[in-house]
């Protein structure tokens, strides 16, 4: 059992203590605590094994692993479009954007990644912000019900709902949404969506800075965020953390602007950076990110082609019978895409051969495809690059010298989800 | 500077040991022909070339040729944006080469997940266990000739796995009937190859006894 004296005080509170000689109250008895898998502040099923001294924790050992179903393996046996949901249920709180980043990977697999058509690309902006908001809205909100603030979970779910329907009444479903092809989108927006899309960001603005004046210069909360959970520019990169929480450390890296893809490098938007790193600086950073998804998503909607209702029938897929099932009526009457149908159907696309990996700047970080094809319909290798994995593999070196009541703020803080972290 | 001039600076410290650069897509890769360097190759990426951000690290399972295994390791830096990929193979009889996890500290869960998935040990590493699955599990399942299905494994107080059934479908379940592996035309087990004409047969024969047609799915009734 590694010893006190060893460990770095990081919690201020133990810091004056033991500047004030008092750190012998806070030891004491020496044990085990094993913290999860099922658990409400470990958001999942995630376990951590944590040794303490009193209430000083003196080493974490995360164990991960107990949602793992075996996607990179399930995805070598199946079509390229048949994995689509399975991406769904990696990051489940941003289905959306999860959809997008795979289609992405596998467009530039096929060199068509800069041939989508204008409409697609922004219907594939909105989402990817619209899945951005509701995850950050259910991160911010469990990190606030962790550390007891109630009535901040329950304007984010408020919010959240209102996203699950503009997704039902875009994709059909409000969790699994599946909504990407390659190519392209399963289906234009209905009638009076970007209306709605509209209404609700004018709604969510005001509630977002309603949470801002419960939370931001709340005393409890940041008393238990400042300065718990700092994790430096050097540490950030070394364990690559990625998205929110890397740039709470001061990195400032977002693909959407440095790698820009579909039309960001159309749209204006800030990139908030953190100056400490701290739980209160990843929680201010997500708060802007969300001002900053509103933004885009007017942007887009000012922008989209075709309107609102699009009466000039802008195309939403590429024009590719070798990519994109043709509509019904085609493959009942007409020979060609009848013959395409069936291929796609049973064969899949035909990708070449060759290898690829694209990063997408998701809710959680920087979500990545890497894909070896030998040609034909199905992947050889598909790796997914995980943002939760990696950001939570810095536990165990932040965690020692906190206190046990800070983990719930710690975790909170780095907003991972376990079904993309075990894949 | 673009990734392709970075890397042929590679190539110049490190001379043939390291491949001429290829560019796929706008992504550039190089390949190292000795694994056994490939921490010091790395380790100079990161301080001489600023490629300080290690995104991933991913294992390929060439089944059925020499060498089996290939490690990607992509490299991003967030100083000047770049991107690099460098590969490595290794022998099967081998299945072992230097941990970077002391060049990264994210390479250390990355390398756990390649010794858990497909069996790759990496030399020096701090803490080499299994990360997905659960200490004593006895298969790799990553590795090409591990069946879709699954296989049964019992570690006792630990855990255990069954093959998967596959329900619905032209996969329907039939009490008494063949087990997945048999039925599941995708999965593939080298031993039995083969044999794969004939386990077709049995099956459309279990189908036809059990629903009275050739193809199912629909209830079953006692008769």
């Amino acid at each position: 059992m590694a010893a006190t004296q060893d460990i770095q005080f990081k919690d201020p509170v133990i810091r004056t203590a033991e500047v004030a000689g008092e750190l012998r109250d806070m030891q004491g008895e020496k044990m085990v605590l094993n913290l999860g898998p099922s658990h409400p502040a470990t958001h999942g099923v995630l376990r951590i094994v944590l040794e303490l001294d009193g209430e000083i924790i003196t080493k974490a050992t995360p164990d991960v692993g107990y949602l793992h179903r075996g996607d990179e393996k399930i995805a070598e046996n199946m079509t390229y479009t048949q994995f689509i949901p399975y991406t769904d249920r990696l990051d489940y709180l941003a289905p959306l954007a999860n959809n997008v980043a795979y289609a992405l990977s596998v467009e530039k697999l096929l060199n068509i990644h800069d041939k989508l058509p204008p409409r697609c690309q922004y219907i594939r902006v909105i989402c990817c912000e619209l899945a951005r908001i509701s995850s950050h809205l259910l991160g911010l909100g469990a990190f606030g019900l962790d550390l007891g603030a109630i009535t901040v979970f329950l304007l984010t779910f408020t919010e959240r709902e209102k996203i699950y329907n503009l997704a039902e009444s875009l994709t059909g479903a409000r969790f699994t949404t599946s909504y990407t092809r390659i190519g392209g989108v399963s289906r234009d927006t209905p009638p009076g969506w970007c209306d709605a899309v509209r209404k609700f960001l004018n709604e969510v603005v005001i509630n977002i800075a309603e949470m801002e004046t419960l939370l931001t210069r709340n005393r409890i909360w940041v008393d238990r965020t400042r300065d718990i959970g700092v994790i430096s520019r050097a540490e950030a990169i070394d364990f690559g953390l990625s998205g929110p929480n890397l740039r709470a450390s001061g990195v400032d890296h977002d693909l959407r602007r440095d790698e820009p893809y579909l039309c960001y490098k159309d749209l204006q938007f800030e990139v908030p950076i953190g100056s400490v790193g701290d739980c209160y600086d990843r929680y201010l950073v997500r708060m802007e990110e969300m001002r900053q998804s509103v933004r885009l998503i007017h942007q887009c909607l000012d922008k989209i082609p075709g309107g609102f209702e699009n009466k000039t029938k802008e195309p939403v897929c590429v024009n590719d019978g070798k990519l994109v099932l043709p509509s019904k009526d085609k493959v009942m009457t007409s020979m060609e895409e009848l013959i395409h149908q069936f291929i796609l159907v049973t064969q899949g696309m035909n990708v070449p051969p060759g290898e690829v990996y694209f990063g997408h700047e998701n809710p959680k970080g920087e979500l990545g495809f890497y894909i070896n094809s030998k040609g034909g319909g199905t992947p050889f290798r598909l790796k997914i690059r995980s943002p939760s994995f990696c950001n939570l593999s810095i536990l165990s070196h932040t965690l020692p010298g906190h206190m046990l009541s800070d983990i719930t703020a710690i975790l909170g803080s780095l907003d991972f989800v376990m079904g993309e972290c075990d894949r | 500077m673009n990734a392709a001039d970075l890397a042929k600076k590679l190539r110049e410290k490190f001379g043939d040991v390291i491949s001429e650069p290829t560019e796929y897509r706008g992504e550039v890769s190089v390949k190292l022909a000795d694994a056994e360097r490939i921490a010091e190759v790395l380790s100079f990426a990161k301080n001489d070339l600023g490629f300080d951000y290690l995104l991933d690290v991913t294992g390929l399972d060439n089944y059925g040729s020499d060498p089996r295994w290939t490690l990607l390791y992509h490299l991003h830096s967030v100083a000047h944006g770049k991107h690099l990929r460098v590969k490595t193979d290794v022998s099967e009889e081998k299945s072992e080469l230097p941990t970077v996890s002391g060049v990264w500290r994210t390479a250390d869960w990355h390398e756990r997940e390649i010794y858990d998935m497909m069996g790759i040990r990496f030399r020096g590493h701090p803490d080499l266990r299994r990360i997905l699955m659960w200490d004593g599990y006895p298969y790799f399942p990553l590795r090409k000739d591990f069946p879709l299905a699954g296989k049964s494994s019992d570690v006792s107080e630990v855990g255990f796995t069954n093959p998967a059934p596959m329900a619905g479908g032209p996969f329907v379940t039939i009490a008494g009937g063949k087990d997945a592996l048999s039925r599941e035309p995708r999965v593939r087990i080298p031993e039995t190859d083969s044999v794969g004409l004939n386990a077709r047969v049995e099956r459309r024969n279990d189908v036809k006894e059990a629903h009275g047609e050739n193809f199912g799915p629909g209830p079953i009734e006692k008769k």
